[in-house]
């Protein structure tokens, strides 16, 4: 077996601090102007007004968000928009102690997925938990979502600050 | 329809390690150059090449497969890549098989490379733009979040405990401490050790997760009469399948990947396997964490729901237990260079029903393995089985 294997040659983080090795390096300059689409950016703008919305497949009958212009298990179009409320329950959530490049935090984030009232079963979104003691975060805990005031909001998924434990 | 039979016949690799000198083309060459050596044949054998690698992001190179062809023998031949994210190691071998079940061509080089460690400050920031440009990404996510509320999602529908599923962890670090291609082999870890790592993302910690990992695997794969006269242990392609949840991930069941179910229903029907727990022997599901190990082996139908956890603490997965799995150490003890850790899989079957497998061969003569990879935004599955 060992001989199917090439003797790669292993480098150390040392080796690039004190400039053992050579090495190129390139800094990207990409940026990027999404379209927000004919669906999201109808749900944008209940964002701004408040509000959440999903469509529902006249077809099957589910009622998604994120909303969608077809439905990808009827493979047919969409038009119809329903209202959600902004209250719904964790499906599941992680309490995160790290940023991407793995620099700690002190206080963690809790991010979730939380299944929207008035949606189907099993659909939802991605948001964070706030205002609430990390340790009491549960599976099944009903949240509502905590609104940045009327003037400050853009049209955005940040437009809901987080979602908070319902009383 | 007709297909032709498809046997591979060599492997090879490079050592998985933290960061290569060798660039992703030069580690392509080592990786490509074992597997044509060990089967005694050169690249003038060759009809076609695959060349697969996941994310371009990792290296900052456009058509990165392309890019590296040369290394993996691609000059002057048909080439094709495939990319279904984390599952790409184990899809390579899917279209190494079909180009030779097509009839199309009788010997196929199959190379998969990855070099994670180019990437600045770490290779996490090549995933990020896996998310929702609109709904999710002004949520600054992090990738380990998705697997958090995952593994969260599975420990909470079976009432898991941390040490349930740090077990895998156990088993396929002390497995790959016989590997000679590993990064993380340990023989002397213990469940403790992986409890005591730093929390990342709850219930995510720093042992529950394989390491970025540099490295090249490959398969000479060939039609039946090519390989009759190659050699006489051919591990022959009995089935494949693959499949694809929706990128609506918010929207899914996360407790039980019924992608991989569809995957191994597909790879079973061709196999003619009927009764998965008897007719397989060994198992390489796809391990970048320690949760999914379980959730795949649920996945591929080899224990029922929330059953994998008490079927690792009874020692049922280990190398001398009756379902060996990960015996190669996986990705969490071997390493997960992405695309080559998946192929890294294929050849430990390989190696394995060949009787090829040194410390890591397991008991009793195994005659059918199955290998899995999984991907994409966390909902490819791709299943290959093998048989002698």
């Amino acid at each position: 077996m060992k001989e199917h294997v090439y003797e790669t040659v292993y480098l150390r983080e040392k080796d690039f601090q004190e400039g053992r090795v050579l090495f190129e390096t390139w800094v990207p300059n990409a940026r990027y102007a999404w379209d927000a689409g004919v669906a999201i950016g109808r749900f944008l703008q209940e964002l701004k007004a408040g509000r959440l919305v999903g469509t529902r497949c006249a077809n099957c009958g589910r009622v998604m968000v994120p909303p969608r212009m077809f439905c990808e298990h009827c493979f047919a179009p969409i038009d119809e928009f329903v209202p959600l409320e902004d209250t719904g329950t964790v499906i599941t959530f992680s309490l995160c102690y790290v940023t991407w490049d793995m620099v700690r935090i002190e206080e963690p984030q809790i991010p979730a997925v939380i299944g929207i009232d008035g949606a189907s079963p099993g659909m939802g979104i991605m948001h964070l938990l706030g205002e609430v003691d990390p340790k009491a975060v549960k599976i099944g805990m009903r949240v509502a979502a905590v609104w940045k005031p009327p003037e400050e909001r853009t049209g955005a998924i940040t437009d809901i600050l987080y979602f908070k434990p319902l009383e | 329809m007709g297909r032709n039979r498809v046997a591979i016949v060599g492997a090879g690799m490079t050592k998985f390690v933290r960061r290569a000198q060798e660039t992703a083309k030069e580690l392509a060459w080592e990786a490509a150059s074992k597997a044509l050596e060990s089967c005694e044949l050169t690249l003038d054998d060759i009809d076609a090449v695959v060349v697969d690698t996941a994310p371009e992001a990792f290296d900052g190179v456009h058509m990165n497969s392309e890019y590296l062809s040369d290394g993996a023998g691609g000059w002057g031949k048909p080439v094709i890549r495939g990319y279904v994210g984390g599952g790409t190691g184990v899809f390579a071998a899917i279209q190494g098989w079909y180009h030779v079940a097509s009839g199309l061509f009788d010997t196929v080089l199959v190379v998969c490379e990855e070099k994670m460690s180019s990437c600045q400050p770490h290779p996490q920031g090549a995933f990020l733009t896996i998310f929702d440009h609109t709904t999710e990404r002004p949520l600054k996510p992090n990738l380990l979040w998705i697997f958090a509320l995952e593994m969260n999602a599975y420990m909470s529908r079976y009432g898991l405990s941390k040490k349930d599923i740090a077990l895998v962890a156990v088993k396929n670090k002390r497995n790959a401490a016989d590997h000679p291609a590993a990064l993380l082999g340990d023989p002397n870890i213990t469940v403790e050790d992986i409890l005591n790592t730093e929390v990342l993302a709850w219930p995510v910690q720093r042992g529950d997760v394989s390491p970025i990992s540099d490295g090249a695997v490959a398969l000479v794969m060939c039609a039946e009469h090519v390989a009759r006269r190659v050699t006489d242990k051919p591990v022959w392609v009995e089935g494949v399948g693959w499949s694809l949840d929706t990128a609506y991930w918010t929207n899914r069941d996360l407790s039980y990947p019924v992608y991989v179910e569809e995957a191994a229903r597909m790879a079973y029907k061709m196999a003619g396997i009927t009764e998965p727990r008897k007719q397989i022997h060994i198992a390489e599901p796809y391990d970048p964490f320690d949760y999914k190990e379980l959730h795949h082996l649920e996945g591929l139908l080899l224990f029922d729901k929330g059953k994998a956890p008490e079927a690792t603490a009874l020692g049922i997965t280990q190398r001398d237990g009756d379902l060996p799995v990960c015996p190669s150490g996986g990705l969490l003890g071997v390493g997960n260079p992405i695309a080559a850790a998946g192929l890294m899989k294929v050849a430990e079957i390989f190696w394995q029903l060949r009787g090829e497998a040194g410390a890591r061969q397991v008991p009793g003569q195994p005659k059918r393995g199955v290998a899995q990879a999984w991907g994409d935004l966390m909902q490819v599955g791709t299943v290959i089985v093998l048989g002698i």
